[in-house]
């Protein structure tokens, strides 16, 4: 009779759709359908995507990438650890270091520029987090994630972690400016 | 060896249990409720802590508590409760001795000694690395080992559950094919299967990497590895509370399934479509291509989602169609108003299906969503949306079932009859808020698994708006109402289970059976099965359903399109 006995129906399966149950389903099915092709179009029409190029690296050798850029684009240091601030050139690679329990360095960006950002892990999983823009990406040690990135708008933001890093992941905090492009 | 055959009636409900079954769901579920309370106390000082205003704990301490009330929850209640549903699942409803009950018994202690093994792990403070334990950061050996005694067990359980079933052909117990609710719980069980394979692959070498015999484990590996466990293990949860909500639309109302066909299906599709579905957890991942993303997450066809959309309308149709059948036949809704709110298993179902499906079920679609996963990863939106899938949807329905099973598995009175009618509401209501909130927050950027949102002793905090700690702060004092929602659950179940009324039935015995119990079966209808005959509007049967699923429907549409449209304002990236 019911659903928790056997259907008192031997041969349930010939029992006709109800009509409720048939348009429910092609209503459902069709919407399931529209959410699929939404990401694809996205690809081609969104300006939102996750950028696909990664690359296995070591600690040594991204941090290497990151000091150089350190040395040559370093224009004040912020905090009474002095942790510089970088101006990179605009549409340069830009690398971004995380690590327990801290961002490095802090990067001052153009508005309305195109950077490819380098961020990895040199120790455990950490997690970018742009606010207030609340953009979140996943960062692993050992893969250097490429990510190009327009700011769009003039302003201090924050990048935090939101991957629990230990202890002090709530520390785990950096901010990122974003500048008018100087007049050359 | 002698069998143990014995069986009992149950005066009230008709149903049959086996001595050495009922013993064993008992004993089960009260393991699972014990987790249930540990899980609880927890869950109230993770709240207090992250209630900007209060602050209760240290980080230590919070990360500590957060590992644990994880832990308790999401595996070792949920689990013995399942595994307790099993058994009533194959056993009692198909009136079946359980297979091997001694065999159930290893699985029990099994499970038993791994839960309490893996806690130890986390209490001695060198282990609160989350339930998830993403490698690099380790935990003590004996956090993974206990994990994985409590997997074994339940692995052990779920054969025995299949034994059963084999039990039960062989000795046709039953005739023609298994009810829903059992076919739902082997879904539920297949499943299983599956989950605790994938478990198994990435938490022993991860034990081994503990104990320094494995030098090396990726994390991008381990990620994807848990994952496949992590998020079939959630599919577990969906097969199994739909199946109680089937079993208490059954109980309640007497309702049948609109359609066997359609139903068993929709269960199908849960196991064709979500086993390796890990991916919507990796959306934010490097090292893993689009194409991979966008057709793991979706299988090109989200036929899993559809699968819960089928169900989300055959449960309240069901109910419907009986309710009509009744006579509730004036309107769209005179079903629903003269269903019986105050029946708390009633009451607690009908609130998980349409928690689950409006706050868990929208939400998880749109963030498993490839690109508008940035606008949410990690964010505290990500456990907004599984306190709505997992305690207001698995875990509220099966508070609901404990209400149904006091009497006829226990054989004891409810203590508190008026505190249950209250209780799925405050904790029902409590936790939607709790979810809509955490939401709310993640919406602006707050963290998930963060002590403090105002970043004390950080050089470069950030400051949040405002709007994000009152989010923060309503969500905490919802939060204490589920608590004290939850607390209603385990005084009535607790006290009533150890000190309620015994239930006594005069001239009781049980009853030896050699063969299958069911009684000869009537001869078959010699019309072809038809449909449901002339209830309902417009050719319906169901229409108030149907009118709900448009409903529900509508908000998906809009709340979906709002947050691409929101996403298309954050910064460019490719
Ligand atoms: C009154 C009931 C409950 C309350 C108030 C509550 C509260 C919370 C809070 C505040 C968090 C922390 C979120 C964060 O900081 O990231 C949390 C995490 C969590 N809760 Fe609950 N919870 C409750 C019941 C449950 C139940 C019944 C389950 C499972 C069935 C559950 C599973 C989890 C899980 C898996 C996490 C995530 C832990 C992690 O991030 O590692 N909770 N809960
Ligand atoms: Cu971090
Ligand atoms: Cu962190």
């Amino acid at each position: 009779m019911s659903a928790i006995e056997p259907p008192a129906q031997r041969v349930w399966w010939k029992q006709p759709l109800d009509r409720v149950e048939g348009t429910w389903i092609v209503i459902a099915f069709a919407w399931c359908m529209v959410m699929f092709f939404m990401m694809p179009y996205w690809h081609v029409y969104g300006k939102q995507n996750l950028s696909n190029e990664a690359y296995r690296s070591s600690p040594e050798a991204f941090l290497a990438k990151a000091q150089a850029m350190v040395d040559k684009h370093t224009v004040r240091t912020v905090t009474e650890q002095n942790i510089p601030v970088v101006h990179p050139v605009p549409g340069a690679d830009v690398y971004l270091v995380a690590r327990l329990w801290q961002w490095w360095p802090v990067l001052e960006l153009e508005e309305g520029q195109t950077y490819r950002l380098h961020i990895m892990s040199t120790d455990w999983l950490h997690g970018f987090s742009l606010q207030p823009e609340n953009i979140n990406i996943q960062v692993h040690p050992g893969y250097e994630h490429v990510v190009t990135l327009t700011p769009t708008k003039e302003g201090t933001y924050s990048i935090i972690c939101n991957e629990y890093c230990g202890i002090n992941h709530h520390t785990m905090a950096s901010k990122l400016y974003v500048v008018k492009p100087k007049k050359s | 060896m002698a069998v143990n055959r014995n069986f009992r009636t149950c005066p009230s409900t008709g149903l049959v249990y086996h001595e050495p079954a009922e013993k064993l769901i008992r004993w089960n579920a009260v393991a699972g409720v014990v987790s249930l309370l540990v899980g609880g106390v927890l869950a109230l000082l993770v709240t207090l802590t992250r209630w900007p205003a209060v602050k209760l704990l240290p980080p230590d301490w919070f990360y500590l508590v957060l590992t644990a009330h994880g832990l308790d929850m999401l595996v070792f209640w949920i689990i013995f409760f399942e595994i307790a549903v099993l058994y009533f699942a194959a056993s009692t409803l198909l009136k079946c001795r359980l297979a091997t009950p001694k065999v159930a018994w290893v699985a029990f202690w099994l499970m038993i000694v791994g839960a309490i093994t893996n806690n130890i792990a986390v209490f001695k403070g060198d282990s609160s690395v989350m339930f998830t334990s993403y490698v690099p950061m380790g935990a003590h050996p004996l956090f993974y080992l206990g994990f994985i005694l409590f997997a074994v067990g339940a692995l052990v359980a779920c054969f025995v559950f299949f034994g059963t079933l084999v039990v039960g052909k062989a000795e046709k117990t039953y005739n023609g094919s298994i009810p829903l609710v059992t076919f739902g719980a082997v879904t539920a069980a297949i499943i299983a299967v599956f989950t605790i394979a994938a478990g198994a692959i990435i938490l022993i070498p991860t034990f081994l990497w503990s104990v320094g015999l494995v030098s090396h484990i990726d994390s991008l590996m381990y990620r994807t590895v848990w994952w496949a466990f992590g998020h079939s293990s959630q599919q577990i949860n969906v097969a199994a509370h739909v199946s109680v909500w089937y079993a208490i639309a059954a109980i309640v109302f007497g309702a049948k399934p609109m359609s066997e066909k359609v139903s068993r299906g929709a269960f199908v599709l849960y196991i064709l479509f979500l086993q390796l579905a890990s991916a919507h957890h990796l959306l934010a991942d490097p090292g893993l291509t689009s194409n991979w993303k966008i057709f793991n997450t979706s299988y090109a066809m989200y036929l899993a989602v559809l699968a819960s959309m089928v169900h989300g309308l055959t449960v309240p149709g069901a109910i419907e169609v009986a309710q009509r059948g009744k006579g509730f036949n004036k309107g769209l809704f005179e079903w629903l108003r003269k269903a019986p709110w105050g029946n708390p298993c009633f009451s607690g179902m009908f609130m998980s299906l349409v928690g689950f499906g409006f706050l868990g079920g929208i939400s998880g679609v749109m963030m498993g969503t490839e690109q508008l996963n940035l606008i949410i990863h990690n964010t505290i939106y990500v456990p907004g949306h599984f306190h709505a899938t997992v305690v207001v949807g698995t875990t509220l329905a099966f508070m609901a079932l404990t209400y149904f099973l006091i009497p006829t598995l226990f054989r004891r009175e409810l203590m508190f009859p008026g505190m249950a009618k209250w209780q799925t509401y405050v904790y029902g209501l409590g936790m939607m808020g709790f979810s809509v909130f955490m939401m709310g927050a993640g919406t602006l950027g707050v963290p998930r698994r963060h002590w403090d949102m105002a970043f004390s002793g950080a050089a470069l905090p950030h400051e949040f708006p405002g709007a994000a700690y009152l989010m923060m702060g309503l969500m905490a004092v919802s939060g204490v109402l589920a608590t004290v929602g939850g607390a209603m659950y385990l005084v009535n179940t607790v006290g009533s289970v150890f000190f309620g009324k015994k239930i006594v039935t005069p001239d009781f015995k049980r009853v030896p059976v050699r063969e299958g119990m069911a009684p000869a079966r009537p001869p078959e209808p010699a019309v072809a099965p038809a449909g449901h005959g002339a209830i309902g509007a417009g050719g319906f049967v169901a229409p108030g359903t149907f009118v709900l699923a448009m409903v529900f429907l509508t908000s998906f549409v809009l709340y979906y399109f709002v947050n691409w449209k929101y996403l298309s304002t954050v910064w460019p990236l490719k």
